[in-house]
């Protein structure tokens, strides 16, 4: 019973992980750019849900959209100002241009909102289900399903409609892609607009039941280049499904092995995997 | 409107200090098939990649219907009704061919166009009906070669620029395609074919422009050019 507890734990956290992971590696299809403050944006819409909750009294109805909507505009942001400028410079411009972004991020959280850690009430989604013995918060279960449903909706956009395939061809072709009348630029954007919505809906949800402080982002950003690399780069399918293992993983191994050596684990299965299969899960060789 | 569709006067276009063509002119009449001849090498892919937009000219001038369109970007040419089946076809293998055909209609902006043009390809290539489900990068090269003109037919284009439709394909591919070609010109569509192999666009074309080194040598109709001796020379690499 302890097992299925845990490995429901884990499930609800990794779609969370899934979902920003998703928003990591659309972003890196589209361009082949690192987004290096990828956790940051997290840490971002953390603060967005913390400060619509006290500040205006707004709930998780209307701060997760709200985070969502306020990331998608800062995404397309980085994207015009800062992006678009360094793809034509080096490779080196590009890993040190959000890695400088993920910097300049952490010290304003730093200087604007303090050190100090804060969090939402853990009641605003309080009460715990028993489900055959197993218990879930009410309030992970709600970023869990969430989370699962949007990083479904992100691969049927991409899939299933018109723009996706755009998006994707962009992605697959960009000579080809200008040829059938496609322009790169606002495909690009609409790439970092929602990688970053995705971070923002995960980070609003993750604030639900995770403390908030300058430095939350790191080990998002973390997670996210694990599960992405871990999944294949490019594949939301694999984004998945390597969120999820992460998940269940950490929950396992916090549970036998300590919660200081989760990560341990986790990144020991990380080199394992790509030792078997460098490009991935579900990616591309 | 009196004067060619295409007009292409003294265009060159560099890439970085390398000359791609130097001096290239030829003309393109509304409905007529043009064929642009030369050995590898000559510069057809980087003319035909100027008319596209998809690289900048360096001098020169293209004009459509009159009107300036060099440095145009991609998107605004084919928005004009030029579209490019390229070298190497360039298809987007990991969608399917439907999805690969409703991207070559992305300039239209009335989209109830789409299924009527969808229709139109079908009917020219059935091979690809029937595979319209299948991943573009599990065809065949006859089926790629099939699916990169569809792609460029769904913006439903004044003027068809093709790539070298013949290169990488069996002879009997290669006729197949070529009597697709006589039969949209016979609807009235204009071409432009870059081909190495000279019997072959000869006989659909009214009008050649032999190029060799970046230069066009010789123009005129299909017969005169397939009667000229330069042509033999331009193609052996001789110096004129």
């Amino acid at each position: 019973m302890i097992l299925l507890q845990l490995i429901t734990d884990g499930l609800l956290l990794g779609a969370v992980y899934a979902l920003f992971s998703s928003g990591l590696t659309l972003i890196w299809g589209m361009m082949n750019v690192i987004n290096f403050a990828h956790g940051d944006f997290v840490m971002l819409a953390m603060y967005v849900a913390f400060f619509a909750f006290t500040l205006l009294k707004l709930g998780p109805a209307v701060f997760v959209p709200l985070a969502a909507i306020v990331l998608f505009g800062f995404g397309v942001l980085v994207y015009a100002g800062l992006v678009r400028y360094v793809m034509r410079g080096p490779m080196l411009a590009q890993i040190i241009s959000t890695f400088g972004l993920a910097l300049v991020m952490q010290y304003t959280a730093l200087w604007v909102f303090s050190a100090n850690f804060v969090s939402l009430p853990n009641t605003l989604v309080g009460g715990v289900y028993d489900v055959g013995g197993i218990r879930v918060s009410a309030a992970r279960l709600l970023a869990g399903a969430t989370a699962l449903a949007l990083t479904l909706g992100m691969h049927l956009l991409l899939t299933r409609t018109d723009l996706g395939s755009r998006m994707l061809a962009v992605s697959e072709d960009r000579v080809a892609a200008a040829l059938v009348g496609i322009r790169p630029d606002p495909m690009q954007a609409l790439a970092w607009g929602l990688g970053a919505a995705s971070t923002g809906v995960a980070g609003a949800l993750i604030a639900l039941f995770f403390y908030v402080s300058p430095g939350v982002g790191d080990a998002f950003t973390l997670i996210a280049f694990v599960t992405v690399c871990l999944g294949g780069f490019g594949s939301v399918p694999g984004a998945l499904l390597a969120g999820l293992a992460i998940g269940v993983i950490e929950s396992l191994s916090a549970y036998w092995l300590g919660p200081a050596i989760k990560d341990i684990a986790v990144y020991g299965l990380f080199v394992a995997v790509l030792w078997v299969r460098p490009q991935g899960l579900l990616g591309r060789a | 409107m009196s004067g060619p569709l295409l007009r292409v006067s003294h265009l060159a276009v560099h890439y970085g200090d390398l000359v791609g063509v130097a001096d290239v002119s030829f003309e393109v009449s509304e409905g007529a098939a043009v064929a642009l001849l030369g050995s590898n090498g000559a510069g057809k892919t980087t003319t035909l990649n100027a008319l596209a937009g998809l690289v900048r000219p360096a001098a020169g001038s293209i004009e459509w219907r009159g009107e300036r369109i060099d440095g145009a970007p991609p998107h605004a040419v084919v928005g004009r009704g030029i579209a490019l089946s390229p070298e190497g076809w360039r298809l987007f293998v990991m969608q399917s061919v439907e999805q690969n055909l409703r991207l070559g209609a992305t300039p239209l902006a009335d989209r109830s166009r789409l299924a009527p043009l969808l229709d139109r390809v079908f009917t020219l290539f059935p091979r690809l009906a029937e595979r319209r489900r299948q991943l573009a990068g599990t065809l065949s090269g006859g089926e790629r070669q099939m699916l990169a003109v569809g792609r460029a037919l769904m913006s439903d284009p004044k003027l068809l620029m093709l790539d070298e439709p013949s290169l990488g394909l069996a002879p009997a591919v290669v006729d197949a395609m070529y009597e697709t070609l006589a039969k949209l010109r016979a609807e009235g569509l204009t071409l432009l074919v870059a081909e190495q192999s000279m019997e072959l666009a000869l006989e659909i074309a009214d009008t050649a422009s032999v190029m060799q080194t970046g230069r066009t040598v010789l123009s005129g109709t299909a017969r005169e050019i397939a009667d000229s001796p330069v042509l033999h020379r331009a193609y052996l690499g001789a110096a004129l």
